[in-house]
């Protein structure tokens, strides 16, 4: 069951396409990631189904029914702002509280349905904390919270995370996860890091310059890119040009290459992508692609190397070393090479 | 002694005298400014109808003003009309400053210039227009004229002290007060109202003060039954020549120097409060 149906969306700034025809359907209790570049439309879809901006052209839907002209304030959905929007002059429990004073609620249920909020993200005992003095990682709880406490159907999340260093971002990533879990609401989160897309999304909706590229699970949108772009997006890649011969069989870079693909026209030109991390380094001489390594970077868990041949720069993730200025091989599976079309 | 300190001494004695030059020269100006001021508030003491020479210390005079009807119907005017007018023009004021922090930057910035007009313009100009305007539309000179034209030269002033708060505002908050479920009037009152309300206190003290303190433009637009004390204390001038005045001119002035005080105070304050906020955040 789709609880929010976007059909063709079209909105313009100052004469400028933000959004271009886009459509889109979002299942019920999904964890769903708008994931693109900024300035690609992102936050404005967000704001279109919060009821903030208004569609130039196409409709909103939520359960089946056309809710393009309601205000916010009638849409069973809620929104976690970019950089919070706590209202300063209210504590911790006020500013949670905000959405049942405003229904009249008795005093007794608010102090409740807050105390159960609280424990939700984790901020019992802070009550009555003014939201000044809070850490980042404490005023995001808090907006959570507030936006939770009506129950709404959806959440909305613009770049929540983005105010916060590495080590928080992590954690709230996955607290956030549980959230969404355990309160079965479904959570449409804008962001521009692909990683945290793939890692918490059940759905991952690739945006760029106002038009939706690929909507997939992260395993497809980064296993099956659909084009050059969502490839580059999500995760490095080597992106070569070629042309499919027939199927299963590929020509790049002088060679024809055994491949896992199928259903393109005869000699279409394609995109090949080759992930980093798919690519073995071997010994130069026997080698189909070799080159000269121009650099080496460590990054950890391994070495980022970028070797220079057959009219390519190859990113190659390894954990054996290779010196900069020597020859190396890279060794690759037909199931490890991905065939676009162009876009 | 060494020539190289005697230079030193030289230079030093050269230091004080330009610091005491200096200092000589901020106390003459402010001795020009308030000398006629404390002189006319010794002689409201002074327990004779003279003007030069002091005859003993006296409360008399402060005494006969309450005693005066003329003037003490003229303090009734100009309070009613300075409260009225205050709270008036802070809920116009408050409601331009919103409706003009929501236009688009060009309508904004041409709207503020509109805004600086009247308080940078001439107040004879003011005056003569706005009495001009009543004259032509029939409106009888008296209270209400008074009170119109005491609003439309306090508005400016109310906008120009609401704007800068509401440009400090998160834009988010009242989108966040709306996705919450309150509708736009309820949103105003409980969230950006809160926030920009010392803004809107300032800018009514400051509408209180100017209406008080105002003379050419009430001179242009009271009627005979209407008059403020600044008119009042003008025809006493000119009528006879009492000590009243002294009397009834220091209590205006201490009342709106009082006035001013407070309004610099929450003024530095509230420009210094943004920022110890980002301090508590770090």
């Amino acid at each position: 069951m789709d609880v929010i149906s976007l059909r063709n969306i079209s909105i313009s700034f100052d004469g400028e396409p933000v959004l271009k025809s886009i459509s889109l359907n979002i299942r019920d209790k999904e964890f769903i990631t708008l994931l693109g570049p900024s300035g690609c439309g992102k936050t404005t879809t967000l704001r279109i189904i919060g009821g903030f901006t208004k569609p130039d052209r196409g409709d909103v839907f939520f359960d089946g029914q056309r809710i393009n002209g309601l205000p916010p304030y009638k849409r069973h959905v809620n929104t976690v702002f970019q950089r919070y929007a706590l209202f300063p002059h209210l504590n911790v429990f006020e500013n949670i509280a905000f959405g049942l004073r405003i229904t009249k609620t008795p005093e007794k249920v608010v102090r409740q349905k807050v105390g159960e909020m609280l424990s939700l993200v984790n901020l019992s005992g802070f009550e009555k904390r003014q939201s000044g003095a809070l850490s980042g990682g404490q005023q995001q709880r808090v907006a959570i919270a507030r936006a939770l406490i009506n129950k709404p159907r959806v959440l909305l999340l613009d770049e929540p995370l983005g105010a916060l260093d590495l080590k928080l971002r992590k954690e709230m990533q996955g607290e956030l996860k549980n959230i969404q879990k355990r309160s079965g609401i479904t959570f449409i989160y804008v962001t521009h890091d692909q990683e945290e897309a793939l890692t918490m999304s059940d759905t991952v909706v690739v945006m760029n310059a106002g038009e939706i590229l690929q909507v997939g699970t992260p395993e497809d949108i980064y296993n099956e890119p659909r084009n050059a772009f969502v490839a580059d997006f999500i995760g490095e890649s080597n992106i070569i040009p070629g042309v499919m011969p027939a199927d299963f069989a590929v020509d790049f870079c002088g060679g024809r290459f055994e491949c896992v693909d199928k259903g393109f026209e005869k000699d279409e030109p394609v995109d090949i992508v080759l992930r980093p991390e798919d690519l073995t380094l071997i010994e130069a001489g026997n080698a189909r692609i070799h080159g000269v390594v121009r650099s080496v970077t460590f990054k950890g868990v391994h070495y980022e190397i970028i070797i220079e041949g057959m009219g390519c720069m190859w990113t190659v993730h390894s954990t054996d070393y290779a010196a900069v200025g020597t020859e190396a091989g890279l060794e690759f599976e037909p199931f490890d090479i991905h065939i676009m079309h162009k876009s | 002694m060494a020539p190289e300190k005697l230079v030193r001494r030289f230079w030093e004695s050269i230091r004080h005298i330009k610091t005491f030059i200096y200092r000589f020269y901020v106390w003459l100006v402010l001795v020009f400014f308030y000398a006629p001021i404390f002189v006319l508030m010794v002689f409201s003491f002074n327990n004779s109808k003279s003007r030069t020479v002091w005859l003993g210390f006296t409360f008399d005079w402060y005494l006969q003003l309450f005693k005066d009807e003329t003037i003490m119907h003229s303090v009734y005017v100009t309070l009613v009309v300075a409260v009225l007018a205050a709270l008036l023009s802070t809920v116009l004021g408050t409601a331009a400053a919103i409706g003009i922090a929501g236009m688009g930057k060009r309508q904004r910035a041409l709207i503020m210039n509109v805004t600086y007009i009247p308080v940078l313009s001439p107040e004879i100009i003011t005056g003569v227009s706005i009495m001009l305007l009543f004259v032509w539309s029939g409106l009888k000179l008296g209270m209400l004229t008074l009170l119109l034209a005491h609003i439309s030269f306090d508005v400016p002033f109310v906008i120009l002290s609401v704007s800068p708060k509401l440009r400090q505002l998160d834009p988010h908050l009242f989108e966040a007060a709306l996705d919450l479920g309150a509708k736009p009037m309820s949103a105003m009152r409980k969230v950006i109202l809160p926030q920009i309300w010392p803004g809107v206190i300032t800018g009514m003290l400051m509408a209180f003060t100017l209406s008080v303190d105002d003379f050419v433009i009430s001179y242009f637009t009271s009627g005979p039954t209407s008059q403020t004390l600044s008119i009042t204390i003008y025809a006493m001038t000119r009528k006879r020549v009492s000590p009243e005045i002294n009397a009834l001119s220091t209590l205006l002035f201490i009342v709106v120097l009082t006035l001013l005080v407070i309004v610099n105070l929450r003024q530095s304050r509230d420009n210094k409060q943004p920022q110890r906020k980002e301090e508590d955040v770090r």
